[in-house]
């Protein structure tokens, strides 16, 4: 059976490239970066490597580069590391209802530490407005943590602008960008932003799972979330992943080899998408921007569970998610829907798709052939009869 | 480490006994495998199970699981002799000795040619425990602790412990019956209590692909896992129902269509039944729960079938069902939160009193014996080993 895979925003296949630089760390440079040896030194090359290429792409310094497990302990480590590091100079915390999971989960948590923080609303297309953001400052806010590009929906956020306005009323306070979706897709470039820490991780440009960075500017420090050797300049303890930094580093380089081409194409196939969507299938609506993200596209398709078109479509070979868990027993619809103000039943009704650079034209005319029908079957099985 | 294991209402069972001991036995034997080093000796409507000092503790936990056992001991063997047994009995003490303990010595004597009377062997190692551990006290009337001496003809038991078992029959004695297995919480418990009955298990499940996940499928095959542990490997009827359910959404009306599921589901597993020599299915209904479990409904339901349909839970309340769930270890698995047949397709509105000549008509737009042998055709057959350990 065919396969087509539009789940990109969950994770990516792993390229060939990355899979074999892996491959021959795993076998052949195994050693530990801190040792003394010739393999140690190799598989402190390596890295050194991988992390002057990352900190190019991104246009930061390798000091600035701090490798982590993934984009979840990226992102907790920018939003923990700050508030714990700082908590002298202020406990005031700003960020946006629509995060992932990773950073919202994070601010919770400080909040049982006795941290406040600012959960700003975002409008229909799930964009925060910036000026609400500077509103919210605090002379004792100590962070603002915004994500670049909206996961579920493939929102844009004005980070630049954020940045600019922030660090113009308040320079102390620090910037923290969640760019785990845009890295490899939009230019990612914490300079510009004026940001201070930037997640990116590596297994959705097709690197590996288990591997992503912290940038982090320079001179801002951090309070680490586990302690041991020196690694990472002490803010991340732990023998180096080599393998997952090697594969991350062949990644990176490819996604940002055809970066601008791949994004045209992709912004091509989700127009066509959804352009043939509402043509096709009636009762539709696009959720997020027109402009948005060009790897995401969020259909409320009335009247069906989400869930059951992913499984119908998976037996076509089809592979979509819902923008999070929802499930029968204990609803759980997506919050970032729900703070762009959809209904329940809406957002129950919603699937994502998601687009890679790997993904054709020909993969888009399959996924319209095999769509309508499964959703007429839908609306026809589950629907209320009258 | 010796425990000796006792059976209750099985030692009853006159001619029978037999049987119901060798499958007790083999019951025993099977729940300790993965153990090495144990023996079981059955002697005198008891057993005495032998297992590695190092791992007694998992052992007890495994024999706690084997229906028929109504309680354990962990014992200490003497010699038939005062010096022997007094040594023993005061080794038992040592552990849980503490100032101010009331305890005594009660004695039984199946050895009559054991010297000393019962009495007497109380009463001296009774004051042989007072004279080597100070400040306990005899108390015949009101003990914190009973040391037990049983002296039997081929040796002397000592022992303080009772550890409760979960009683019941050993699972093989009465006979097969078929569990239709949802994936909620009560299914798992009802065939659970139809084990503790002697029942030996098979389970079908019903399953509705694409509109169920295969992660429900998994979880069933979890529950077999967890369920197997006190019975042995489940027989695991997996039924692609798919196409029941899309005739009854095309062609039934929808208030009727959770009774005429149910209906459907009877049929297909009283055929699986008599294929597999099943003598009844196993529900985890209780009245009242749900529209399908009024009385009305189930008196629809099981109107398709002959063959008798045990319902262990049809009057626990939920509560009662839940607690027992826990404490088997299904409801941890039972609440994973994937949608099965029942509530994919339930109707805002199903009815609660469905009358028989309303569903009989609903029927006639189906062709049942077609569907029913489809799915017969279509059902995959897995037998779950019991889960490791634990």
């Amino acid at each position: 059976m065919r396969q087509i895979y539009l789940d990109n925003s969950a994770t990516t296949p792993v390229r060939p490239e990355a899979a074999d630089a892996m491959r021959e760390v795993l076998l052949s440079d195994y050693g530990n970066p801190s040792s003394f040896h010739s393999l140690g030194i190799k598989a402190e090359r390596i890295i050194k490597e991988a992390r002057r290429q990352l900190a190019a792409a991104c246009g930061v310094n390798e000091a600035e580069v701090i490798f982590t497990s993934g984009g979840t302990e990226a992102n907790n480590l920018a939003v923990k590391g700050v508030a714990r590091r700082h908590r002298k100079r202020g406990k005031h915390l700003i960020t946006t209802r629509v995060e992932h999971p990773s950073v919202l989960n994070a601010f919770r948590a400080l909040e049982t530490e006795g941290f406040e923080v600012d959960y700003l609303p975002v409008d229909r297309e799930g964009l925060v407005s910036p000026a609400e953001v500077i509103a919210a400052l605090r002379e004792d806010t100590l962070l603002v943590s915004v994500m670049h590009i909206n996961n579920e929906v493939g929102s844009v956020m004005p980070v630049a602008e954020i940045g600019r306005l922030l660090k113009e009323k308040n320079p102390q306070t620090v910037f923290h960008v969640d760019a785990v979706q845009s890295f490899g897709k939009l230019p990612v470039d914490p300079r510009k932003w004026q940001a201070d820490l930037v997640s990116i991780s590596a297994h959705k440009i097709h690197g590996p799972k288990g591997s992503g960075a912290l940038l982090c500017r320079e001179g801002l420090l951090l309070e680490p979330l586990f302690h041991g050797g020196d690694q990472e300049q002490g803010i991340r303890p732990g023998t180096e992943n080599t393998a997952g930094i090697a594969g991350f580093a062949v990644a990176c380089r490819l996604a940002l080899r055809d970066r601008e081409e791949n994004y045209r194409k992709m912004t091509g196939l989700k127009k066509y998408l959804a352009a043939e969507i509402k043509r096709q299938i009636k009762d539709t609506s696009v959720n997020g921007p027109e402009e948005g993200a060009a790897h995401i596209l969020n259909v409320t398709f009335a009247g069906i569970k989400g869930e059951l078109l992913v499984r119908f479509l998976a037996e076509e070979g089809i592979y979509v998610s819902t923008g999070s868990a929802c499930h029968s027993r204990r609803p759980e619809p997506s919050h970032v829907l729900l703070a762009m103000g959809l209904s329940a039943e809406e957002v129950g009704a919603s699937v994502r798709f998601s687009f890679s650079a790997l993904t054709g034209r020909e993969d888009i005319e399959y996924t319209l052939e095999k769509l309508e029908p499964a959703v007429a079957a839908l609306r026809r099985m589950t629907g209320r009869k009258k | 480490m010796i425990y000796l294991v006792r059976y209750g209402e099985i030692g009853l069972k006159g001619k029978n006994r037999r049987f119901f001991e060798n499958r007790l036995t083999e019951n025993i034997k099977k729940a300790l495998q993965g153990i090495p080093g144990c023996s079981i000796r059955q002697l005198h409507t008891r057993n005495y199970v032998e297992v590695p000092e190092e791992r007694a503790a998992e052992a007890l936990q495994r024999l706690q699981q084997v229906f028929g056992i109504v309680s354990l001991s962990p014992v200490t063997v003497a010699g038939p002799d005062m010096a022997a047994i007094k040594d023993a009995a005061l080794a038992e003490f040592s552990v849980l000795a503490r100032p101010g303990l009331r305890f005594k010595v009660n004695t039984r004597r199946a050895n009559k040619r054991f010297p000393l009377a019962s009495q007497q062997v109380s009463a001296e190692v009774g004051a042989h425990i007072l004279r080597s551990i100070p400040g306990l006290k005899v108390d015949v009337h009101n003990p914190e602790t009973v040391l037990d001496v049983e002296i039997r003809d081929e040796a002397v038991y000592i022992y303080t412990q009772r550890i409760p078992g979960p009683g019941g029959l050993p699972v093989g004695v009465s006979g097969k019956g078929l569990l239709l297995l949802s994936g909620g919480i009560d299914s798992p418990v009802a065939g659970w209590l139809a084990m503790k009955r002697g029942v030996t298990l098979e389970a079908v499940h019903f399953y509705s692909p694409p509109f169920t996940s295969e992660r429900a499928r998994d979880k069933v095959i979890d529950l077999c896992r967890r369920l197997a542990v006190f019975g042995g490997p489940i027989r695991l009827h997996l039924v692609r129902f798919t196409e029941v359910q899309k005739e009854l959404q095309e062609k039934t009306p929808e208030k009727l269509s959770v009774t005429l599921m149910r209906r459907m589901m009877f049929r297909i597993a009283e055929q699986l039944s008599a294929k597999r020599s099943a003598l009844a299915l196993i529900t985890g209904e209780s009245l009242g729960q749900v529209a399908s479990q009024t009385m009305e409904s189930i008196a629809v339901i099981e109107q398709v079938v002959s063959i008798p349909v045990y319902r262990p839970l049809i009057t626990y309340d939920k509560q009662e069902i839940t607690e027992l769930s826990r404490s088997i270890g299904t409801y941890p698995i039972s609440i994973r939160p994937y949608e099965d047949c029942c509530t994919v397709f339930l109707p805002p509105h199903p009815a609660i009193k469905p009358r028989p000549e309303a569903v009989e008509e609903a029927e006639k737009a189906l062709d049942i014996p077609a569907l029913v042998r489809d799915c017969l055709e279509k059902t995959e057959e897995l037998v779950i080993d019991p889960e490791n350990g634990s």
